[in-house]
């Protein structure tokens, strides 16, 4: 490893995006403190026709399929022997792990006793989907942590505990893949519930499937997307020759969710909702064709998928689609039957920009300090500014 | 079976004894509001000319215990669905969830937990009958067991035709409820959910949840096959980079 020659302090300069990160996260402290003191009525648009809205549609759903692509890369690694795939896998189990962490502060925020959250480690329904949801999420978040922390100890020079989980890494990757397999699916099968509630467009016995593969095409997208931002941030060049193949999976992954997609609605006798044009059809038709038909036809064109700003393209609208289509499961196909529209309160907002901006310099400072990338901790903040 | 209730819109005079009694029997805010809130538990509200009660109508296979992450809330051998509010983190999945839409929140409260009717469970456990039953002065609201009441209700419909919708809501909505209504008005002109499967929604999710231990075992034996066979493979493949000039040795 070239870890010697990173440990070099590096001087921070703050600079016009770390403005808007203070600024976004005060924001996010000051809703903080009022939900904590008023309540959730007086920061949110939830009510009792709608319980669920931005932070379980958005932070929640998303937060944990785009970080899909941690489990994703590792088993391709680890598993399917694709070695040439190592260099983009540290920066994608980061991702998978802030993912997490996001999920979890969202959801601390959404609770509405969060300090009662051990309470599902020591009360057992294991007729809950929810209680599984949050055994995987409490489980992969830790598989994610020890299958990042090598990074952490070999910048500190402890190379034993690295060396340890080194060798122990096929059993982690597939401990890994089971609980994203079973929590991926699992937020499907949140929704298996209300067949009576969630618009015909998307309820289908096989949500749990459809998330789950989804999920994959997405978080490849995001691994994609992520490459290309940090690569305009730290003035790194794209892995072309490794991007390209990715999204050669994302075309597959999405193209399988497509037709499972179309099978469902034909089952539900639902395409009748799309045709006419109805809020739900309308929001069917910008999610399908922005998330998977779009996507799928420009990345199957080699000549598309090899072009740096294609791919980019092809892979943003792959998690635009994806971000959509969650929104639409949590809130656009229970609008009807819950008799109220929701739009999420300002303050909902901040809370979920605030927690996306950490994320990002958190994933800022991690580059900067860890070798997260092959070349080394990217160094001067000064091409963070350019690049940014 | 266990014990259940039976509404009757055609006897209700919408007189609200109930809604105060349930106040004063669970020790919620005097306020009687319009509609089903965390701190009122039962409204009446007049629709098509009746006077329709709503409340929770305690499934036979309740959606909202089979959600709940931390099992705060259960149906009890006697009937009612109960809740502890010790608990409940507040993910609210059975507000959610719930195909009568009757848990409710306190969205007001920093330390909030959720309010829907428990059936007065500890009376009922005495054997004696609900607080609304024993208010309500026109016999709208019948407490007993689960079979009387259907056999009841039956008697009630058939005994003057024309008077009921030959239908009693309740006994298949999904899964079956403890509580059940009959009606002059068909009930979707009520505002009832009549779109309700007979199987317990709790099924559906059951099915895909106890499968999982035989699909973490035939996953795991999965993933580690395709290892096993991609490392072999790069091992051969080196071993034959490695014998390469000397000869076939198999």
């Amino acid at each position: 490893m070239n870890a010697t020659a990173t440990l070099t302090p590096r001087r921070f300069r703050p600079g016009f995006w770390t403005a808007v990160f203070v600024v976004l996260f005060l924001a996010f402290c000051t809703v903080t403190v009022i939900r904590f003191s008023k309540g959730l009525g007086a920061v949110t648009h939830l009510s009792d026709r709608f319980p669920w809205g931005l932070w379980i549609g958005f932070d929640l759903l998303c937060g944990v399929g785009l970080a899909a692509g941690a489990f994703t890369l590792t088993a391709v690694v680890h598993l399917f022997n694709l070695k040439k795939f190592e260099p983009i896998v540290r920066p994608t189990i980061l991702t998978g792990f802030l993912g997490y962490a996001f999920v979890i502060v969202a959801l601390l925020l959404d609770l509405g006793q969060p300090w009662r959250i051990w309470h599902a480690i020591i009360y057992w329904n294991p007729h809950s989907v929810m209680f599984e949801v949050a055994w995987c999420v409490m489980l992969y978040t830790t598989v994610l942590a020890v299958e990042f922390s090598p990074v952490v100890f070999e910048r500190f020079g402890f190379h034993a505990p690295a060396r340890l989980i080194h060798r122990l890494i096929t059993p982690l990757v597939i401990i890994g893949v089971i609980l994203s397999t079973l929590h991926q699916s699992s937020l499907g099968t949140l929704y298996l519930i209300v067949p009576s509630k969630l618009h015909p467009l998307w309820y289908s016995p096989m949500l749990p499937l459809h998330f789950y593969i989804s999920a994959i095409g997405a978080g490849i997208g995001m691994v994609i997307l992520e490459s290309y931002l940090s690569g305009r941030a730290f003035h790194r060049h794209l892995e072309m020759d490794l991007l390209e193949p990715l999204a050669r999976g994302m075309v597959v992954a999405l193209g399988i969710y497509g037709l499972m997609r179309i099978q469902a609605i034909h089952r539900n006798h639902a395409f009748g909702s799309i045709l006419g044009f109805s809020y739900e059809g309308t929001m069917f038709l910008l999610e399908f064709t922005l998330g998977v038909i779009l996507p799928v036809i420009l990345m199957s064109f080699r000549r598309l998928r090899t072009d740096p700003n294609w791919l980019v393209g092809g892979a943003f609208m792959a998690v635009l689609g994806f971000v959509m289509n969650r929104l639409n499961v949590s809130i656009t196909g229970m609008e009807a039957a819950s008799g109220v529209r929701y739009i999420p309160s300002i303050m909902e907002i901040i809370v979920s920009v605030g927690l996306v901006a950490t994320g990002m310099a958190v994933f800022a400072f991690a580059v900067r300090n860890f070798s997260i990338f092959p070349d080394g901790p990217v160094s001067s903040t000064q091409e963070l500014e350019e690049g940014a | 079976m266990g014990m259940g209730l039976l509404i009757d819109s055609t006897r209700c005079i919408g007189c609200g004894a109930c809604s105060s009694a349930c106040k004063e029997q669970n020790k919620l805010p005097e306020k009687v509001e319009e509609v089903l809130t965390a701190y009122t538990w039962t409204v009446v509200q007049p629709k098509e000319g009746l006077n329709v009660r709503t409340f929770c109508m305690h499934c036979e296979v309740p959606t909202c215990a089979s959600v709940c992450p931390v099992g705060a809330l259960t149906k009890t051998a006697e009937g009612p669905v109960v809740y502890d509010a010790e608990r409940c983190m507040g993910c609210r999945y059975c507000m959610m969830a719930c195909p009568f839409q009757i848990p409710k929140y306190q969205w007001d409260r920093p330390v909030p937990v959720m309010g829907k009717c428990i059936l007065c469970a500890s009376r009922v456990k005495e054997g004696k009958p609900t607080a609304c039953t024993e208010a309500c002065p026109v016999d709208a609201t019948t407490f007993g067991k689960k079979e009387d009441l259907i056999w009841e209700a039956r008697t009630r419909i058939r005994s003057k035709p024309g008077a009921y919708v030959d239908h009693i809501y309740g006994l298949t909505e999904a899964g079956g409820t403890s509580v059940m209504l009959i009606s002059s008005v068909p009930f979707d002109k009520l505002g009832m959910k009549t779109n309700l499967p007979a199987d317990p929604p709790a099924m559906r999710t059951w099915q895909v949840l106890s499968n999982i231990p035989d699909f973490v075992g035939v996953w795991a034996v999965f993933l580690y096959g395709v290892h096993w066979i991609t490392a072999r493979r790069e091992e051969v493949s080196k071993a034959e980079k490695h014998n390469h000039g000397r000869g076939d040795q198999s």
